[in-house]
């Protein structure tokens, strides 16, 4: 099992990177859709 | 987000999730371990269809800016910059799980061999096409400049693919059209392919998704200021 430690490190590294993006994306879009709603709101006033 | 985009999304995570598990089960469980490099060598498996993946976001963001330029619509400025996006996330990766796997093969992190420094440069490329992006203040003039960066910047994308072939260079030359992979490794990387190549997609949906909202609020802001 030598370079086990290589191996475990590079498959951390793309999952933390791929769902740290998923997370901003999500994040991003839950943000523009409140400011989305708040601008139609204000619109129908 | 109308019902037929739900249930195409929630097909393609679906997809995406099955490829994925299937994948990291060949990855771990299937695929025999290499006999001269050992157990590092299934760093391969994602590294390959991580830069097959950031090769792809290129081609795409290169097809949709000419289309952008073509056409004017914001639906192709907003998928040429979404793949950009995602293309520098996958290069991002490249570059680092390259240099883990070079460390126990070669002994070394980095070296300023073509195929290495022609990706750095991939990288940068579209680094500035997102600084771009975030420094233009006018929304149109962005679009019409990255769109530019978009279409010229693709050139290295063919350059960084020939390297290993016009020079020689540390990194190994492509085996997979060499035939120098055994079934069960070709299998395991296509697969492994597979579902990077869904994963592409629905971030590319989701971040092009987030440019459309953001045009959307510039829209309805202006229009309460009027």
């Amino acid at each position: 099992m030598e370079n086990l430690g290589y191996l475990l490190a590079a498959y951390t590294v793309i999952w933390a990177v791929v769902f740290g993006y998923i997370l901003y994306v999500q994040r991003k879009q839950r943000r523009l859709q409140r400011q989305i709603d708040m601008l139609k709101e204000s619109a129908d006033k | 987000m109308n019902g037929n985009h739900t249930l195409r999304n929630s097909i393609l995570w679906g997809l995406g999730f099955a490829l994925m598990v299937a994948a990291l089960c060949m990855v771990f469980v299937y695929v025999p371990t290499e006999k001269h490099t050992g157990i590092i060598q299934r760093i391969f498996y994602f590294h390959v269809p991580v830069a097959w993946v950031s090769f792809l976001a290129f081609f795409i963001t290169f097809l949709s800016s000419i289309l952008y330029l073509w056409k004017r619509e914001i639906k192709w400025d907003a998928i040429a910059c979404a793949s950009v996006e995602v293309g520098v996330i996958f290069t991002t990766l490249v570059l680092i799980t390259g240099p883990i796997w070079a460390k126990p093969v070669w002994g070394i992190w980095w070296t300023w061999d073509a195929r290495l420094t022609t990706s750095l440069v991939l990288w940068l490329i579209y680094i500035a096409y997102l600084l771009v992006r975030s420094f233009a203040t006018e929304p149109a003039r962005a679009a019409r400049y990255s769109a530019v960066i978009g279409i010229v910047g693709f050139i290295d994308v063919p350059i960084v693919f020939i390297t290993v072939n016009l020079w020689r260079t540390q990194h190994p030359t492509a085996i997979i059209f060499e035939g120098g992979l055994t079934p069960p490794m070709l299998m395991t990387l296509l697969v492994c392919i597979a579902a990077f190549t869904v994963l592409y997609i629905l971030l590319v949906i989701q971040s092009a998704g987030l440019k459309t909202m953001e045009a959307d609020i510039k829209r309805l802001r202006s229009m309460k200021a009027e």
